[in-house]
């Protein structure tokens, strides 16, 4: 499955088209938006909890040099090694180098979106080691060869028997009469086989959802223990994340993690949160013999200073794909990008251009859920209106929007031009309209390919109101 | 509460254009709240320029609406969007003009969608109008999250004669119109119009009343499209006693 955020728009008509997605879409609803206001309703302070994540944050971004350097003397300080990536291809290089030292042909992964926005899995697979995903969710996509289309669920868009189906084609050894219709039997046959890769792999690499500088420590959040396995059982671990996960301290991490479990999942707190601060050490009976950080910059902090800034404040919750109407329209793979949502339309254009991210900050309403549920306050259609104004002010817009925009504008401009059109205009649409209606104009292509128009009245208001008055 | 204040109306350039009733109702209930109104010669807010990003047009229209507005004592508009575009974003769009900056904040100040005027200026508390329907109410996303206005017009609605209202299951769910949106991505707008209008028909309701022409003229046109039969009105005609009028496209 190739993606191409360049084709948006086709991609999202054949994914309006795909049942089987909108079924899967249907269940955002339930599955998420749901539980997260439930768990908002409980807390209490929620704004008041919001304010004090996004202080966090904004700490975090204004002081990043000096807490990623006390991250590093930190992890150091606890026999770990780190590594800084400026870019994508810097950060496969480092991981390879990492696992070519180990002799690591085996690999299990937790779930890491910074993993799928380097591309890790196909260089990793290029260069003769097999990476083996035990995230569930991410499992099943990397077994249909197809990129995670939801930034916290990656199957989002499958339903449970396309899950049957998936593990039937991969499982050439699954017994034809053995049942996969109940979820709990699809979790036992994705564990048994995991089992296996976890207790042979050489090496284990996560993500992290924060990195506290003073205590040197990644948090991670799992709700299926695989992050621990992972961590835990081979000889050598790798952290690979963002460098603008850092924050000060495990404090603050708990701020945020109050703020992460109730915004993605609707959960007080997951089930599992793991601390990692590096290698096994003397005395103790199990953990990696080798801990490594990689800290990827990758089009972070050229945002720094930008007035796309604060959606580096993002905690990767999903609160805004989960309360999206794109989203949930269209799905994740039609964006073509790992950051999808509201989140993608923030992010991308600054990580990939606009060449390539165009679709992402157009495509939106700018409707608002998705910045009244964000955990962090980030004003995500203020970042996605100042991508279009970017866009514009660097003559790269489409050309029909920068024309027709300028022939409304010439007029906007005119009062008495304007009225004059407005009421030519106004009489015009009423005499074409047939039973209450325009069908079609020239020049409107794209509003009647799905709607009529309602008929004008046919005398503008203010023309009306000069002669009554 | 002041005696008679002069109200300049903001009538929208879609109201203008496609739906003049709207602007006379508004004209009638502000003159029923005590209001003086005067509609001085103006075109739109700017707000299409704003959100594609053309920033020049958006800062050329606002001052030009700034100096038409701001000798009034409040400015009223029969749109949340609009409304949103003049309190809140002016000054964004003005941020880097010193001399325009002010001006624009003073005009944000005393800005006012219609019904939340109507309410929470004039204290209005019921209206002299009769509907004999039951009816759906659609927030748009700007009077819902950017005006922060949900009750308003239920309130007054709630007020007229035989009407009931009878909501719809995900009332703060966008429709999909967007502004240039609407066609820049016409099938995702496609899909949210029908969500919408499957809700509204669930409802039970004949009509569907909101406070944005621009969502109406989409879930209208979308309705016309699909053959869908349901009255659809600004929340002011029926405020002002005009329901029995021809609706929206008939």
């Amino acid at each position: 499955m190739t993606l191409d955020p360049r084709a948006f728009r086709q991609a999202g008509q054949a994914a309006l088209h795909d049942e089987n997605l909108r079924r899967a879409l249907g269940r955002l609803k339930t599955h998420f938006a749901l539980g997260r206001a439930q768990a908002v309703e409980r807390y209490g302070d929620w704004d008041g909890l919001r304010e004090q994540g996004r202080a966090i944050r904004d700490h975090a971004l204004s002081n990043l040099d000096a807490l990623l350097e006390r991250f590093e003397r930190a992890v150091i300080a606890q026999g770990g090694q780190v590594h800084w990536a400026r870019d994508a291809a810097e950060a496969r290089g480092i991981v390879l180098g990492i696992l070519r030292q180990q002799g690591a042909r085996a690999v299990i992964k937790g779930k890491s979106m910074v993993s799928e926005e380097i591309g890790l899995n196909p260089w990793l697979e290029g260069n003769g080691i097999e990476p083996v995903e035990t995230d569930l969710g991410e499992y099943i996509v990397q077994l249909r060869q197809e990129p995670p289309s939801h930034i916290i669920a990656p199957a989002f868009h499958l339903n449970k028997e396309d899950v049957a189906k998936t593990f039937r084609a991969a499982h050439t050894e699954l017994a034809s009469d053995r049942s996969l219709w109940e979820r709990s039997e699809l979790v036992a046959e994705a564990r048994r086989v995991l089992r296996a890769r976890f207790e042979s792999a050489d090496a284990g690499i996560t993500g992290a959802n924060f990195l506290t500088a003073e205590e040197g420590a990644a948090v991670l959040v799992t709700n299926e223990g695989n992050g621990d396995l992972t961590r835990l059982l081979p000889k050598t671990h790798i952290v690979l994340t963002g460098l603008e996960k850092v924050v000060a301290n495990l404090e603050a991490a708990t701020v945020l993690l109050r703020l992460l479990t109730r915004s993605a999942t609707g959960q007080d707190i997951s089930s599992y949160v793991t601390l990692m601060r590096g290698p096994r050490s003397a005395g103790e009976t199990d953990g990696p013999e080798n801990f490594h950080v990689v800290l990827v910059d990758n089009g972070r902090t050229p945002l720094l200073g930008s007035e796309a800034q604060d959606v580096l404040r993002c905690i990767r919750c999903a609160a805004c794909l989960n309360h999206c109407p794109i989203y949930a329209a269209v799905g994740g793979h039609a964006y073509g990008t790992t950051y999808t949502g509201p989140l993608g339309a923030a992010l991308n254009p600054g990580m990939l251009g606009f060449a390539l991210a165009h679709h992402h900050p157009n495509a939106s309403t700018f409707c608002g859920r998705c910045a009244e549920v964000c955990p962090v306050k980030i004003p995500l259609p203020k970042i996605m209106r100042h991508w279009r104004a970017r866009e514009y002010a660097e003559g790269l817009a489409p050309k029909s929007t920068i024309a027709g925009l300028g022939v409304w504008a010439f007029l906007a401009k005119r009062p008495a031009l304007y009225r004059l059109a407005a009421g030519i205009a106004a009489r015009l649409l009423k005499f074409i309209a047939r039973r209450g209606r325009v069908h079609a104009l020239p020049l409107m292509r794209n509003w009647f390919l799905v709607r009529d128009f309602p008929a004008p009245q046919g005398r503008t208001f203010q023309s009306l109101r000069a002669n009554r008055k | 509460m002041e005696a008679c204040p002069r109200v300049g109306l903001f009538v929208t350039c879609l109201v203008d254009l496609v739906r003049p009733q709207v602007g006379f109702a508004a004209v009638t209930l502000l003159e029923q709240a005590g209001c003086e109104v005067e509609v001085p010669a103006q075109t739109c807010c700017g707000q299409p320029a704003w959100n594609s990003g053309a920033d020049h047009h958006a800062a050329d229209l606002a001052r030009a609406a700034i100096a038409t507005f701001e000798p009034f004592d409040y400015v009223v508009t029969p749109s949340g969007s609009c409304a949103a575009m003049i309190k809140l974003h002016y000054p964004e769009v003005l941020v880097n003009d010193a001399q325009w900056l002010p001006r624009a904040q003073a005009l944000a100040a005393k800005t006012h969608e219609l019904i939340a005027f109507l309410v929470n200026v004039r204290g209005m508390k019921s209206v002299a109008a009769r509907c004999a329907a039951t009816a759906c109410y659609h927030d748009s996303c700007s009077s819902l999250r950017e005006m922060r206005m949900r009750e308003d017009p239920r309130a007054l609605l709630g007020r007229v004669e035989g009407l009931q209202l009878s909501e719809l299951k995900e009332p703060e769910v966008c429709c999909g119109f967007g502004g240039l949106f609407s066609v820049k991505y016409p099938e995702i707008s496609e899909r949210m119009a029908d969500d919408k209008i499957a809700d509204a028909q669930a409802t039970g309701a004949e009509l569907m009343l909101g406070g944005d022409l621009g969502c109406l003229l989409h879930l209208k046109g979308r309705m016309q499209r699909k053959g869908v039969k349901l009255r659809v009105l600004h929340v002011a005609e029926v405020l002002a006693g005009m329901s029995s009028e021809p609706a929206l496209g008939e």
